[in-house]
Formats: structure tokens, C-alpha cells, sequence
């Protein structure tokens, strides 16, 4: 197994060498990086702006700020007018948009490649120049919290995500959503979003994330002479709020008109801080992908098709954040199976890997997902350049994602069943469950539609 | 390479310089399957889809369901292998296989690493599945309660009541109006026989399309293409699908509902895939409300009036006439205004046509975004396989963009008035009624 992965990981190396390559990287005299990935294959590149200000920045009472300066940046500065950032960008044959996480947002644009200083231009515009004005404040917030009735309120699953991040989280802001609480969006104004804008939005809070069919030296000329002149300002100094360690299981119900129920567990996990010698963050993932990391995975095959105890059911880590980690399962319960039986059968899967541990097979099928993920991901530049600024906004660097490639594959069967034993005692968890509710009066008569089993898997 | 491609290709250089065409090899396999090829050895790994006509128009009203069903428990035991064997292969050599469904075409697309060992055993994996799919009689069972578990929740959700609703009203006796996933009734009651029978009928490789991207050179690719194609079922080719009538009256439907939003679909049949008027209609629709922000909806309902944070309108073109469909979801109390500004805005573009500028900004995007569209393996490969499956021709990304800069305003215009019929459209409101809670 190692010989063959070794001589694949060489060919991938070779095939980095042909039409994708190097990265390199440069900081402006203001702070601001630069960060350039060659890729020739298109004659395209993607630029993503990343400020290092997102959700986990707020405080009480102005939750959402971050994400609704996200869409007040589209509406105008002294230069560029509302609206005329997008126009521009699409009369290029562009495409554009952005996203606010916990960790970050982020800007980008998509064009051919010779079109990338329009992007630069407009970027380092509405770094420093912005205008919010009041009037586009008070429509865009309105939009913000049609935004949140579609995404959250009457989404049940969502709830019950929300929900549970609120209670997995007791002190760290990771416990409010990213688009913001309902009362908070109602009593924001232009000025939360101005003082927003004033803490983080300079250049020495940026990065520059470049992917594509350029020269890198060209695109440092071009950072350089927009972004460049922007001065430095004088950030809030961070706080690094913590999480105290759980002193005993938590659990949360959220009751919303729903069909089935559904379980979320949240065990306390170790973030990402040393790429090159953390070793548990790497484990956590191999341990999640044993359990569902492929169709023939512990979870699916045990809980869905051998016993039929849940319709679906999914594990998941994310290493890489700026805040306290967790470790995510989850499941659907099939009809006619209380959610103990469920939360027990998920509890006794990681049980058992603490106490019997993996098999080889199982381990090496995972890094061999990993393997193929590492060479299929370039296929995206788009999703390059996510991953750069991710590990960038998370304060690892672009260059340790290779580092956890290495790591991913050096986990030993060892070490999987470490981690199983120390992370998941039910001191360090939280289980929400969504308590399905009838209908309301307007429940329609006949029921109806579905996902899809084609594309779309039941979910 | 006649004068006319020739022409083409220059004018092509000049307004996209670093665009150098996609070479398409194209060719038929011995059983009757048509294949799509690039080749392209930047990264290792391969891509392949496989498509047939064996979408959900297929089911039959009374075994609404049963196309995706099929597709799907294709993959869950083959030839020598059962379902855990099945994706135990795949991810021993980090392969994905995939399937997609819609109204037309179902099938399968496979990812794996282009390595001669990764390959070989990812093929031979999709090869059981599209030859020797077993249809084990407990997998259907638990499969099929799965489906009516996602049905009943789907069914408490407004976007599937209201798509659902809107097929169904502007299809009204034509197989496009029966849903992608089925019924609760109608996937309860299917057995085994209908989805061997539905395979046998659907899954021939007379009807079957292949496309393939990627690190493998010609005569590999020939190969395998033959060998994915070679053991399927004959028989008799179905019958086509009957044209879809253009609706002469339309209508309001208002399905209750307890979510703090509505949901409003507004719309009727709109365009085959071999259209005469496609890109007139493609760039008309930039227009109105598939440009994004460039579009007048998203300007009226929601730059304007901050009514919905989504508004949109879009052809999906298919075999038949596939849906014209308008959409957005605002809260509840705003539904009538929602309702009335897209229908004024509808109505004004019927009336004045594209403005000047609107239309130079609709191609200017729709050209420079061009190389956008093929930027990616994944984005090529689902190209090849749009253009295989229904028999476009091969040049038609080659002249994408040069048809999209001859649509003329008076084009849209009469393309649009002679399609779109107001007084003829189907509205389906999910919610909207009164709040009794008063919130």
C-alpha cells in the first residue's frame, strides 16, 4: 500500500511541476500578503480578498455585523456607486461574490485573465472608501433577514444546528450564528456597521489570494500599485476569548414542525495550532472519515444498512479554525426508532474504535481518499484559493496544507484509537435533538415531493 | 476545416485570445454508444459520466419514483459484488462515483485517479453497475423507506411543495409534470420486477452517451468506452416523449402554509434544448432575471425593495419544452406586493423589449464568461455530456459566444412575445395567508 502511495504521491508532485505550481508570496509595505498559485490550465484566474474579521469578532447585541457589511460593501463608494461594483465586474464576463464565516470574510471574483487589475481596482476602492449609506442600510437589512427566514427560521435542521452551536459554546462567540439573532438584525444600524467597517477593513487585516493562469511577478506589480498605497491603520487589539472544558453533558431540544427527528453530538476537539507537529487534529480526521468518509464507512454500514436504525447519518471534524474545535455527528432516525437508541448506537461506534481499535484496510482506505481528495481539489481553482485563504485567516500559513497531507498520511491505527478514548467522554459533549412538531394549521392535505435519489441523496 | 469554421476560429482569437477551442474527439462505440472525448493530461485523474434517456418522464404516473429509484440501487449491488463490496472498491482506490436524474436523463459520473491500478478497478466497478445491477430485494426495501422518510419531510417543506405544485400545473397530463423523486404511495408500492424492467428498457447502449475527460490517451479511452458500453440490454428503443402543448389558460394556486416566508413560483413551458431561439431567449433572460444583479428582478424586488434575498428568473431547457420558471420568497406579509412587482416587471419586458445597454451588458457577460465555463475537468465533462446526450453539435461551444453577439434587441423582443404568455402562466403561492399568530 505505502509503495503505491508513495509513487502516486511523486506523480502528483510531477504533474504540480507541468500546469499547476508554485505559490509564492508577498507582503505590501501596509501589511497586506499577497499570496499568487499558478495554474495554466484555463485562461482564468479567481482573486479573493480575506479579512480577518468575521462572526467570532462580534459582540453581544451587534451579531450579524459582519456578515451585513458583507453585502453593504457591494453598495457603494464616492467613486464606484451602488450596484456598479457587480455591473462592472459582470461586464467583464465576470462573476462575483462573497461569504462571511466565524473566521473570516471573504470577497472574489472570477474573470479571464487578463482582466484581473479591474478586480484589484474595485477591491482596494471599497478597502478604504466605502460610504454605507443610510438609506441602502435600512433595504439591505431588510434583505439580511429574508436571508436568515430562508436559511434559519424555517429551516428545522438549521435551528437545530443554531441551537446547538449556542449550547456546545457557553462563553466562546463561536456560539452565535454567522448571519446574526433575529432581535439583533432588527435593531442594527448604519452606524454598527460603519464602526465595523472602521475596525477591520485596512489592508494590514487582508489577504490576497491570486489563483490562476498568471505571472506571479505581474500580479505583485498590479497588488502593489492598488492596494499599495493604502495606509495601515491601527487594529483592535484581539482578545482570544477561550472555551472552559466541559464539566458534563449537555443537551438542548428544539422543538419546530418537522417530519422526523434528528440528532446533533458535539464532543470538544483540539483545533489545529502546529501543523508540522500536532498530531491529534490529523487522528480526529482519520477517525472521521473511518466512520464516514466513504459509503462503505463504519456509520453508514452499521446504522443505516445493516441495522436500519437511522435513514442517514454523517461525522466531521474541521481542523482548521481561529476558535476551539469540535467533533460533529449526526443522524436521522428511521421510522420507528427512538433517538436514544440512535444517540447510544453512534456513542458505541466510537466506543468500540477506542477499544478494539481500526483495522489496517479501513485506515488505508481513508488515506486513500485522502490521497485522491489532495490531487481531485485542483481541479477546482476556485476551491485553491479557499483553502489558501482558510489556512491563512486560521494563522497557519498556505504552506503547512501540505503539512497536513503528510500528517494525514503518517496516522497510525495507534493513534485513531487515542483519540477515540480521549475525546469522547460526555463531559466534553452536547446532543441537541429536533423534536418534530405536527404541522400547523395550513399543513397541506396531500403530501408531497422529495430530494431527489438521483444527484441528491435523502438527507 | 471548412471557410465558415475557419472564420469562426479567427473571430473567435480575436475577441478571446488565450481561448484555444476544446478538441472534441467524438466517435461511436461497437454496441451503439456515442462518445465525447478530451484529452487532457495536466492532472491524474479521469473523469467519465454516462448518461441515458431514463430520467423521471420515464416512470409512468403510477410508478412516479421509479426512474431514480432504479439509478440509484444500480449502484448497490453488481456482478460479483454486493453494495459494501461495491464501495469498498471505490474508496480503496479513492474513487467517487456519483449518479444525477432529472427529467430526461439519469446516470452516473465516476472520478478516480488516473493511474493504471485506480482506473482499472473504478471502471470495473462502474461497469457492474451499468451491466449487472442486481436489485437485491432487502436493499429496494430499506431503500425505499429511506425515500418515503425523505418524502414526508420534503413534504412539510414550501420550496418542494411549491416546485412540486408548479410542475404539476404548467405539465398538467405530460410525463415532465410527475416529480424527480416520486410519491410517497407510488414509491411504497414499487417492487423489484419495475426496476429490472425499467433498467432493461432504459439502460441500452444504442441510447447511452459517454463522456470522458482527462489523463488518458485515445486508444485507452477507446477501449474502455467499448468495454463500458459492451454488455447492456438491447431491445427496442422507447418512444419518444410527446411534445409538451403550450397551456391556453393559466392559473392561481395558494398551498397554506405555517413558514414565516413565502414562496412564489410563477411560470409555464419554456424551451427545447435545440431551440431555434435559445440564445435569444438565453440573452433576453439575462435580462430579466438570470443576470443576477444585472437583472431587472433582482433590481425591483430586491435591490429596490429589499423584498427577498433571492429573485430570479430561468430556462431549463430539456427534450421537451422545460419549465420557464420566476421565483423568489419574501415574507408573508409582503407576498402581494412580491407578487405584483414581478408581474409588472415581467410585463414591461414583454412590452419594451431588452434596453440598449441592458443587452450589451447581458453579452458582454455572457462572452467574457465564456472561458469560465470550461475552466475545470468537472465543468467539460458535464458539457460533453449535455452536448452528447442531446445531439448538439459538436461545434457548439466553438460558436457559443459568436451566437450569443448577434442577438439583437428586436430578437429578444419578438423571441420573448412570442413565448411568454402572461395570461397563460401558472402561479403557485406556498403560504401567504394570513398569520395567525399575527407576527
Amino acid at each position: 500500500m505505502r509503495t503505491w502511495m508513495a509513487g502516486l504521491a511523486l506523480l502528483i508532485g510531477l504533474a504540480a511541476g507541468g500546469a499547476t505550481a508554485a505559490t509564492t508570496e508577498r507582503a505590501l509595505a501596509n501589511g497586506m500578503k499577497v499570496i499568487v498559485k499558478t495554474d495554466h490550465r484555463a485562461p482564468v484566474v479567481v482573486s479573493q480578498v480575506w479579512y480577518r474579521a468575521g462572526s467570532m469578532d462580534e459582540s453581544y447585541g451587534e451579531t450579524g455585523v459582519a456578515h451585513v457589511l458583507e453585502h453593504m460593501m457591494f453598495k457603494g463608494t464616492a467613486d464606484v456607486p451602488a450596484g456598479e461594483f457587480s455591473r462592472r465586474i459582470a461586464a467583464a464576463g465576470g462573476r462575483e461574490n462573497a461569504f462571511t464565516s466565524r473566521d473570516h470574510t471573504a470577497y472574489f471574483q472570477t474573470l479571464q485573465k487578463d482582466r484581473l487589475e479591474l478586480a484589484f481596482q474595485l477591491e482596494a476602492d471599497r478597502m478604504a472608501n466605502l460610504v454605507l449609506d443610510g438609506d441602502e442600510f435600512a433595504k439591505e437589512i431588510q434583505v439580511v433577514m429574508e436571508e436568515r427566514r430562508l436559511r434559519t427560521e424555517d429551516n428545522p435542521q438549521a435551528l437545530l444546528y443554531e441551537n446547538l452551536m449556542a449550547a456546545a459554546y457557553q462563553t466562546h462567540p463561536y456560539r452565535h450564528p454567522v448571519i446574526g439573532w433575529m432581535d439583533d438584525l432588527r435593531q442594527m444600524t448604519v452606524e454598527d456597521a460603519r464602526r465595523w467597517y472602521a475596525r477591520w477593513y485596512a489592508p494590514n487585516n487582508a489577504t490576497l489570494v491570486v489563483v490562476g493562469d498568471v505571472a506571479p511577478e505581474r500580479v505583485f506589480e498590479l497588488a502593489e500599485r492598488h492596494f499599495g498605497a493604502l495606509p495601515a491603520r491601527d487594529l483592535t487589539p484581539r482578545k482570544a476569548p477561550g472555551e472552559p472544558r466541559g464539566v458534563g453533558a449537555r443537551q438542548v431540544t428544539v422543538k419546530a414542525p418537522a417530519e422526523l427527528p434528528a440528532v446533533l453530538l458535539a464532543w470538544q476537539a483540539p483545533r489545529l495550532a502546529d501543523p508540522a507537529r500536532d498530531w491529534q487534529p490529523y487522528a480526529l480526521e482519520v477517525l472521521a472519515g473511518v466512520l464516514d468518509g466513504h459509503a462503505s464507512a463504519r456509520l453508514p454500514r452499521s446504522l443505516v444498512k445493516e441495522r436500519r436504525l437511522a435513514v442517514d447519518v454523517g461525522a466531521g471534524y474541521d481542523p482548521v479554525s481561529r476558535g476551539p474545535g469540535l467533533f460533529l455527528m449526526s443522524a436521522t432516525p428511521a421510522e420507528g426508532q427512538p433517538v436514544e437508541a440512535v444517540v447510544a448506537a453512534l456513542k458505541a461506534e466510537i466506543e468500540r474504535i477506542g477499544r478494539d481499535g481500526v483495522d489496517g484496510l479501513e485506515l488505508a482506505r481513508v488515506k486513500a481518499q485522502v490521497l485522491s481528495s489532495q490531487v481531485f481539489r485542483l481541479d477546482s481553482l476556485f476551491y485553491q484559493a479557499m483553502q489558501i485563504g482558510e489556512w491563512e485567516t486560521a494563522g497557519l500559513g498556505h504552506r503547512a496544507i501540505d503539512q497536513r497531507y503528510a500528517g494525514l498520511r503518517e496516522v497510525t491505527a495507534e493513534q485513531v484509537r487515542e483519540v477515540a478514548r480521549t475525546y469522547f467522554n460526555d463531559d466534553r459533549l452536547t446532543l441537541a435533538v429536533l423534536d418534530p412538531l405536527p404541522l400547523p394549521e395550513g399543513k397541506p392535505k396531500a403530501p408531497a415531493p422529495a430530494p431527489a435519489m438521483g444527484g441528491n441523496h435523502v438527507r | 476545416m471548412s471557410v465558415r469554421k475557419l472564420c469562426i476560429a479567427i473571430l473567435l482569437w480575436l475577441v478571446l485570445p488565450a481561448w484555444a477551442g476544446l478538441d472534441i474527439q467524438h466517435w461511436t462505440t461497437p454496441s451503439g454508444a456515442r462518445v465525447l472525448f478530451v484529452q487532457n493530461h495536466d492532472l491524474p485523474m479521469l473523469d467519465v459520466s454516462v448518461g441515458f434517456a431514463a430520467g423521471s418522464a420515464r416512470d409512468g404516473r403510477e410508478r412516479s419514483g421509479l426512474a431514480g429509484l432504479t439509478r440509484h440501487v444500480m449502484t448497490l449491488g453488481a456482478g460479483e459484488w454486493t453494495e459494501q463490496e461495491i464501495a469498498e472498491r471505490l474508496a480503496d482506490v479513492g474513487a467517487s462515483l456519483s449518479g444525477f436524474l432529472d427529467q430526461d436523463r439519469a446516470g452516473f459520473s465516476l472520478r478516480t485517479l488516473s493511474g493504471e491500478r485506480e482506473r482499472r478497478q473504478a471502471l470495473a466497478v462502474l461497469k457492474a453497475v451499468l451491466s449487472a445491477p442486481r436489485f437485491p430485494d432487502d436493499v429496494l426495501a430499506r431503500e425505499k423507506a429511506r425515500a418515503v422518510a425523505g418524502l414526508k419531510e420534503a413534504a412539510t417543506r414550501p420550496e418542494y411543495l411549491g416546485e412540486k405544485a408548479f410542475q404539476a400545473a404548467i405539465y398538467g397530463d405530460h410525463p415532465y409534470a410527475l416529480p424527480e423523486s416520486g410519491e410517497i404511495e407510488t414509491v411504497g408500492a414499487l417492487i423489484r420486477v419495475d426496476l429490472l424492467d425499467f433498467y432493461q428498457r432504459h439502460y441500452r447502449a444504442r441510447d447511452m452517451t459517454l463522456a470522458i475527460m482527462g489523463d488518458v490517451d485515445r486508444e485507452t479511452a477507446e477501449r474502455l468506452a467499448a468495454d463500458l458500453s459492451a454488455d447492456l440490454p438491447a431491445g427496442e428503443a422507447p418512444p419518444p416523449l410527446p411534445p409538451v402543448p403550450m397551456p391556453t389558460a393559466g392559473g392561481e394556486q395558494v398551498i397554506p402554509h405555517h413558514a414565516t416566508q413565502s414562496h412564489l413560483f410563477i411560470g409555464q413551458p419554456g424551451l427545447t434544448r435545440d431551440d431555434p431561439d435559445y440564445f435569444p431567449l438565453l440573452v433576453g433572460n439575462y435580462v430579466l432575471g438570470g443576470g443576477s444583479f444585472d437583472s431587472r428582478l433582482v433590481k425591483e424586488i430586491r435591490q429596490k425593495r429589499g423584498l427577498s434575498y433571492s429573485a430570479y428568473s430561468h430556462f431549463a431547457p430539456l427534450r421537451e419544452r422545460g419549465p420557464f420558471l420566476m421565483g423568489l420568497q419574501t415574507r408573508r406579509e409582503a407576498t402581494g406586493e412580491a407578487l405584483e412587482v414581478t408581474r409588472e416587471t415581467l410585463r414591461a419586458f414583454l412590452r419594451e423589449g431588452p434596453g440598449e445597454a441592458e443587452l450589451a451588458q447581458a453579452r458582454n457577460n455572457l462572452v467574457g464568461s465564456f472561458p469560465l465555463r470550461l475552466d475545470s475537468n468537472r465543468k467539460i465533462l458535464d458539457h460533453l455530456a449535455m452536448i452528447g446526450f442531446y445531439g448538439l453539435p459538436l461545434d457548439w461551444l466553438d460558436t457559443y459566444t459568436t451566437r450569443v453577439e448577434a442577438v439583437t434587441a428586436e430578437a429578444v423582443a419578438s423571441a420573448f412575445r412570442a413565448r411568454i404568455r402572461p395570461e397563460a402562466m401558472s402561479t403557485v403561492i406556498v403560504g401567504g395567508q394570513l398569520d395567525p399568530a399575527g407576527r
